[in-house]
């Protein structure tokens, strides 16, 4: 379904991804992990065009394109078919959290009000905060707001979620309901991308594991596999590191 | 303590003083304030979005009218233009000037309020699939014109005493109609005290209706 090779960056002379290649199938849950400043993040963002790659090719649903060249169209209408959750969840803080799910549906997709607000409702008590539907960002919990923002992004209907280290800014206890949130779009089946530190999500959630370091995939493998059985010396010693978490 | 005399010179004049103040000072201070938010968030959108060559000018302009005074600028347009055959009106000369000067002053205000909006609002909502544009005008500009409207308040505040320059291209607003009563009686303390009252009484005002405003604009976060 998503199929990227040979995505590099660089930021002056840092040169943050040297040459990625990632498949994601429908249905997928691929769990990025990685140290800090491997390029992780970088790389989800390039792949939604948050940044430009300065090389790097992608299929999407069959479809090839250059990401160093891509159009503004073909940018916008591939954003319409994915949903990205942010680190902060960025939700927007002029808008109420059902106005924050609708404001994609009304304003780009130009569905009318009603249905809109439907969908919304419907994606709010999705991520179990039908109750807050009212409320602005500053008056929801960190937790809220990010499983606002989840509510935000399946709303829309994408055919594929990026996360980007969705429980990362939130206190230990409220990682909890965003990631039971997680684990229940994966059982349905949605097609999810997370960058993520909480290894048990990767271990029980995701059924594919990208390790990456120093802006390359180190070992790329089905998530059971990755775990019990890694296969080089360094996810070894990344996982042994890690170890005391688990 | 004051002598009765001047108390009713005081009493006689409120009312022909306030009259120009609300169908002058007023609608001048209104209609340039408008202008003047107009052009403003025209001028800080184009250096924002680092629209080339519209920034250069936008920059420009703001170089010119921040650098030049107020009055100079109303002598240059008023007494000055006509020597190039522009003539323009006493009101709308002021209008004019108004607007531009406050409209450069405000065009920085509002320019550093998107920049305080953080990147993140943008990136979001071009990842729901709204163009720049959308998200300009539904997402950052009302967040940036909420960040600015305490200094935007200072600023309209400002302008109302700013008017009473106009009394210098011959606008018959507050100060001016003043200055003619004393030309009269003579007693420029007490009147030019009383104008002062009422430029005092308007900014009162616009204080109050601020401080509503901004409660109103807290509880919708």
């Amino acid at each position: 379904m998503l199929e990227v090779r040979n995505v590099k960056k660089s930021f002056g002379n840092l040169e943050v991804l040297k040459g990625v290649d990632l498949t994601v199938s429908q249905g997928d849950v691929v769990a990025i992990l990685g140290p800090s400043g491997s390029g992780k993040t970088t790389l989800l963002r390039c792949i939604n065009f948050l940044e430009t790659a300065d090389e790097g090719e992608m299929i999407f649903d069959g479809e090839h394109f250059s990401m160093n060249r891509i159009s503004k169209r073909d940018v916008s209408r591939l954003r319409k078919k994915t949903a990205f959750v942010f680190q902060n969840y960025n939700l927007f803080r002029n808008k109420t959290a059902l106005e924050n799910v609708t404001e994609g549906l009304i304003v780009a997709r130009k569905m009318p009000k009603a249905r809109a607000v439907e969908i919304g409702e419907q994606a709010l008590k999705k991520v179990g905060l039908s109750d807050r539907s009212g409320h602005y960002p500053d008056q929801l919990s960190g937790g809220q707001q990010q499983r606002v923002a989840i509510a935000r992004a399946l709303a829309t209907d994408p055919e594929i979620i990026y996360f980007d280290e969705p429980t990362s800014a939130l206190d230990p206890e409220l990682t909890g309901e965003v990631l039971s949130v997680m684990r229940q779009l994966a059982d349905e089946g949605m097609t999810m991308l997370v960058v993520t530190h909480e290894m048990n999500f990767a271990k029980n959630v995701s059924n594919q594991v990208i390790f990456m370091e120093n802006g390359v995939v180190e070992e790329a493998a089905p998530s059971r596999e990755f775990f019990e059985n890694p296969g080089k010396e360094r996810t070894r010693a990344f996982l042994r590191t890690l170890s005391g978490e688990l | 303590m004051l002598d009765p005399e001047l108390w009713k010179l005081f009493a006689d004049s409120f009312g022909k003083i306030l009259l120009p103040g609300l169908t002058m000072t007023i609608p001048l201070t209104a209609i340039s304030f408008s202008l003047a938010m107009i052009i403003a968030v025209a001028v800080a959108l184009v250096q924002f979005a680092h629209i080339r060559v519209l920034s250069q000018i936008a920059r420009f302009y703001v170089w010119v009218v921040r650098g030049t005074p107020l009055l100079v600028q109303l002598f240059v347009v008023f007494y000055g233009l006509p020597n190039v055959g522009i003539l323009i009106d006493p009101f709308p000369a002021a209008v004019l000037v108004f607007s531009l000067n406050e409209g450069a002053y405000c065009s920085e205000t509002v320019r550093a309020a998107l920049e305080s909006v953080p990147p993140g609002q943008m990136e979001a909502g071009q990842c729901v699939g709204m163009s720049y544009l959308q998200v300009m005008r539904r997402i950052i500009l009302p967040q940036a014109l909420r960040i600015a409207f305490p200094s935007l308040s200072n600023s309209l505040i400002a302008m109302v005493k700013d008017t009473s320059l106009a009394a210098n291209i011959t606008v018959t607003e507050m100060f001016m109609v003043t200055q003619r009563i004393v030309a009269r009686t003579y007693e420029p303390l007490i009147l030019y005290i009383e104008v002062g009252l009422i430029y005092l009484l308007f900014c009162t005002v616009l204080t109050k209706v601020q401080r509503l405003v901004e409660k109103r604009m807290r509880v919708c976060a």
